[in-house]
């Protein structure tokens, strides 16, 4: 069904406003921008009706990347899942295995001992700056600042890659976390290396910052580009950089306090302009705050154990229930739901990914701007297509 | 004032551009086939069957059980069990695997199949440069192609590689213990009547 | 000995018209310039692209190409080789003949810029006396053969592309026109080699070049927008840009008329560079009198080289302009600066010669200037934020 062909329903409350409605008579330009497309951050495609340069109408359409990740979730064991869910958010694996590892430990009652729980949490905050840092730095590269910003921010990437490849064996689908722990002690010549990246890291966000704080043609192009209301964002589920760039503090580390975070001192940073400009300076901010965490955790990590004895292998079996598991991913609220009948397999598995929800004010931050903008607010919102398919 | 961040975004490329011909910071690419990254111990890319000893036949250390098998998320090991019986490390008498293949282009290194090896039989390869340009059985290995030897473990995971001989040398001394305690028992026992210690050396 | 080698090639011309009979030797010799600038300016092309792709990528902390012949010198022989290889294809609705037209007329008009720049001390093909007149004249058809581009391909969005890319050059022709006049004034003269003649004086070690001068400061500024703009080079690059309507005018082109496209809109690129060094940057004059012993076609080149590193440059520096912010920045920041510029010179020529009339031109610009960029910013409020934390 085309995009010529739908109707446009009359939604209360979700109404495009009065003024953009079309003409009756006037020609659209109907154009699919994807899915084969060099900015839209993978097989994603965006049908878009066009009235001269502005926008009336857009639907996202996604589906291309869909690998039935929940249904296989059902057939193999929970251990057996985990791997996958490395593939989820490909961009950050580690906090997927968090998640779900959390959710798998409220299920069977597991308990995590106190290493690794900060391991865990070095880890996320180091996937959280690469995130980030790759994000701006993708955004920039979509409105054709031809990669040095890009560039600059692989760089450290590379060395945060790195140390994920030491630690666990593999650059990104890491597959680290165990249900009660971490699978592999980190030897000292490791926290040392971690050590000494983050000790690079505040000079590396000063020049990032420094490098877009201050482009005319950067502010011009996003700030005031891609609005989104904060009771708009709310009511849409909306969660991560995203919500908190429109003025609302919610944070899932500081609110469900899960892993030790309430023994880490951060702050939240939040947008009064609600654009894109915002978005992406909260993401820098966010990753200033990510250091000071590091820096806290890699002082106070103890030594210890690092899986709960009580946890198995092979032949695991967590007692019926459910339960929901969620994390602050650095794309948003990242929950696993699972329900288990006593056997070795879930009997629901269901992932609530950030990106998916968070795509669907796209269209609502999209109307009535320019198509040239379309790309830019797409890259703010800042998605991941193995996450919004599975 | 109007044009200061397009001056100071020119002087950061131009120093990225006069810096990448001093700097190996400012240039970071490594010229891959000539020049390659120094690798790191932990990777993990396709897994490898382990042998003790000069022939990977006999020295194979899978016993077949087959758990890595069915532990495997996406499938891609295929075993079948021999009939007949050979010697393991500690002389016990255990199956061996008559076919053991792994679909290299279905597995997707999740290591899960070594974290369950009780018998620390399969381990992790650091081969990657594996692409080959026949579709059907290039990405196959067989028994012949996965087994390598104790020696080539060490060369690419040393610190795994010695952990895993300690544990292999302690269970081994282990059992040894108790197979001499056994003897010992079983010596005295038989000795009893004639009322002498069982001494000599130990 | 130096004005052998300042002038060899004109002595070589003259020596090669030499044999035929002098009824044709005017003919022979404006054919002989012809085809040298046609064998030229390609070179200088190619070593264009060359230099761009290895310029980009030192910028972006990476080796340009380096596989095809020693330090990549030969990838834009491949890349020849290539885009020759490729399969033509018209699309089924197209014009045909506009179709095939549309890179000839770009790349003729493109070349027949290269008539009037004299490209060395008695080195210009053409000395016209409205010689500025001629190469804008040029410069105005290379956006016909943009537009007949756009519109030949039947295809919504060539034409969006095309519609977007002509308005631009002919906003930002404007701007390069009122900006030539202001040299004009000065040099009293329409004739490019006698504006680079006016140029080639020196006072003591320095010399007379109009960007040497307060109003040519300005100028000059506004001259190299108006170009990176005129030949959709970045950040002025939406019509070809990539990441929205898929490749603007010329996404229905393939395999040779694209190359020649390519070769259009970079020798373009050049034609403009050797314009603005022979309105601004004297010419073919050597920076200092000590240098003079230097030849003046090595100086031409050079500076024009100069120029295209400095595209370059900026092209790997800063993103793209949106299509109305664009226009905007034209229309309502650098044309009036254009017109307080030509008030300037005029100052400046009225005020004859002494160092009051330096004082009071700079302090003019660097007012307006301070003044414009505040206005502009804050009115649209775009400037840098603080911001807050959650208690």
């Amino acid at each position: 069904m085309s995009v010529a062909e739908t109707k446009t329903e009359k939604v209360e409350g979700w109404n495009r406003p009065h003024e953009l409605e079309p003409e009756e008579g006037n020609d659209l330009l109907e154009v699919a921008m994807g899915p084969h497309h060099p900015s839209t951050h993978g097989v994603f495609r965006m049908d878009v009706a066009l009235d001269g340069e502005r926008i009336v109408r857009l639907k996202p359409v996604f589906g291309y990347l869909h690998r039935n990740h929940e249904k296989l979730g059902e057939g193999q064991t929970y251990l057996a899942s985990m791997p996958y869910t490395d593939r989820l958010d490909y961009f950050c694996s580690l906090t997927n295995n968090w998640a779900y590892a959390l959710a798998v430990e409220k299920l069977a009652g597991l308990q995590v001992p106190e290493r690794a729980e900060y391991l865990r949490v070095i880890l996320a905050e180091l996937t959280r700056v690469q995130n980030h840092a790759s994000s701006v730095g993708f955004l920039i590269q979509d409105m054709g600042a031809s990669g040095t910003p890009l560039m600059y921010a692989f760089k450290e990437r590379e060395k945060i890659l790195d140390l994920f490849e030491e630690l666990t064996g593999s650059r990104m689908m890491c597959n680290y976390m165990r249900f009660g722990g971490c699978r592999v002690d980190a030897s000292p010549a490791w926290l040392d290396g971690v050590q000494k990246v983050v000790a690079g890291l505040p000079a590396f966000a000063d020049e990032y910052e420094a490098l877009l704080r201050t482009n005319e043609i950067l502010m011009a192009r996003t700030q005031g580009v891609g609005v989104l209301p904060p009771e708009l964002a709310v009511n849409a589920g909306a969660t991560g950089p995203l919500l908190r760039a429109s003025g609302v503090n919610y944070d899932i580390r500081k609110v469900d306090h899960y892993g030790i975070y309430d023994r880490f001192n951060f702050r939240v940073p939040l947008g009064d302009h609600w654009d894109v400009y915002d978005r992406f300076m909260v993401r820098l901010l966010e990753l200033r705050e990510s250091i000071k965490i590091l820096e806290q955790a890699l002082k106070d990590i103890p030594q210890g154990p690092i899986m709960d004895p009580k946890s198995k292998i092979r032949g695991f079996r967590p007692k019926a229930g459910e339960a929901y598991g969620r994390i602050e991913a650095p794309k948003g609220e990242l929950g696993f739901y699972l329900i288990s009948d006593g056997g070795p397999n879930p009997y629901r598995y269901r992932v609530r990914p950030p990106s998916f929800v968070n795509l669907t004010i796209l269209e609502d931050m999209c109307l009535g701007q320019n198509v040239a903008d379309v790309v830019l607010i797409l890259g703010s919102v800042d998605i991941v297509l193995g996450e919004v398919d599975r | 004032m109007l044009g200061e961040g397009i001056l100071k975004g020119l002087a950061e490329t131009a120093k990225n551009f006069a810096g990448s011909y001093v700097s190996k910071e400012r240039l970071t690419t490594v010229q891959y086939p000539e020049e390659r990254v120094k690798p790191i111990e932990a990777t993990r890319v396709f897994p490898f069957l382990v042998f003790d000893g000069a022939d990977w036949e006999a020295g194979l250390r899978c016993v077949a059980c087959q758990i890595c098998e069915k532990e495997c998320p996406p499938k891609c090991i295929y075993i079948e069990k021999s009939q007949d019986k050979k010697p393991d490390y500690v002389g016990k008498q255990q199956f061996y695997p008559a076919r053991f293949d792994i679909d290299v282009s279905v597995c997707m290194s999740c290591q899960i199949c070594v974290e369950v090896c009780p018998f620390e039989a399969i381990k992790m390869d650091t081969e990657f440069e594996l692409a080959t340009d026949d579709r059907f059985g290039g990405l196959l290995q067989d028994r012949g192609q996965l087994a390598k030897s104790n020696e080539y473990y060490h060369r690419i995971h040393p610190t795994e590689a010695t952990e895993v001989d300690a544990r292999l040398a302690e269970e081994k001394a282990k059992l040894e213990a108790k197979a001499k305690a056994a003897a010992e028992a079983a010596a005295a026992k038989a000795a009893a009547p004639a009322a002498k210690p069982a001494g000599g050396g130990e | 000995m130096h004005d052998a080698l300042d002038q060899v090639f004109v002595h070589f011309k003259s020596w090669l018209v030499g044999f035929l009979p002098s009824g044709w030797q005017a003919a022979a010799g404006v054919v002989l310039c012809v085809v040298a600038i046609i064998a030229v300016y390609p070179t200088l092309f190619a070593l264009a692209v060359l230099l761009e792709r290895k310029g980009l990528g030192r910028m972006q902390n990476r080796y340009g190409p380096n596989r095809v012949g020693p330090f990549g010198i030969l990838q834009p022989v491949a890349d020849a080789i290539k885009s020759l290889t490729k399969e033509d294809i018209v699309p089924l609705r197209a014009d045909r003949v506009v179709h095939f037209l549309a890179p000839v007329v770009l790349v003729v008009a493109v070349f027949m810029g290269f008539a009037v720049l004299p490209m060395g001390r008695n080195m210009v093909l053409v000395d016209m006396d409205a010689g500025l007149l001629f190469f804008f004249a040029m410069g105005a058809a290379t956006e016909l053969a943009v537009f007949m581009a756009g519109w030949s391909s039947r295809n919504k969005y060539s034409l969006l592309g095309a519609m977007r890319a002509v308005a631009q050059m002919i906003s930002y022709e404007v701007v390069l026109l009122l900006t030539a006049v202001s040299v004009v004034m000065i040099s009293g003269s329409l004739s490019l080699p006698r504006i680079v003649e006016a140029q080639n004086q020196y006072s003591g070690v320095f010399p007379h070049w109009y960007v040497f001068t307060p109003w040519g400061v300005a100028g000059f500024v506004i001259f190299v927008i108006a170009t990176t703009a005129e030949t959709n080079r970045s950040p002025f690059d939406l019509p070809e840009g990539e990441s929205e309507i898929v490749a603007g005018y010329f996404t229905e082109y393939s395999g040779f008329k694209f190359a020649l496209f390519f070769l259009g809109e970079y020798v373009e690129m050049l034609g403009v560079a050797g314009l603005g060094t022979t309105l601004f940057l004297g010419g073919w004059s050597a920076p200092f009198s000590f240098l003079n012993g230097v030849p003046s076609w090595f100086w031409f080149f050079a500076k024009i080289m100069i120029w295209i590193c400095f595209f370059i440059w900026i092209r790997g520096t800063l993103p793209r302009l949106r299509q109305d912010q664009l226009m905007n920045f034209a229309w309502k920041f650098v044309l009036p600066f254009t017109l307080l510029n030509l008030l300037v010179t005029a100052l400046w020529r009225f005020m004859g010669v002494g160092w009051e009339r330096w004082v009071v031109c700079t302090l003019i610009l660097a007012a307006a200037y301070a003044l414009m960029g505040r206005l502009g910013m804050r009115k649209r409020q775009i400037g840098p934020r603080s911001y807050r934390y959650a208690e």
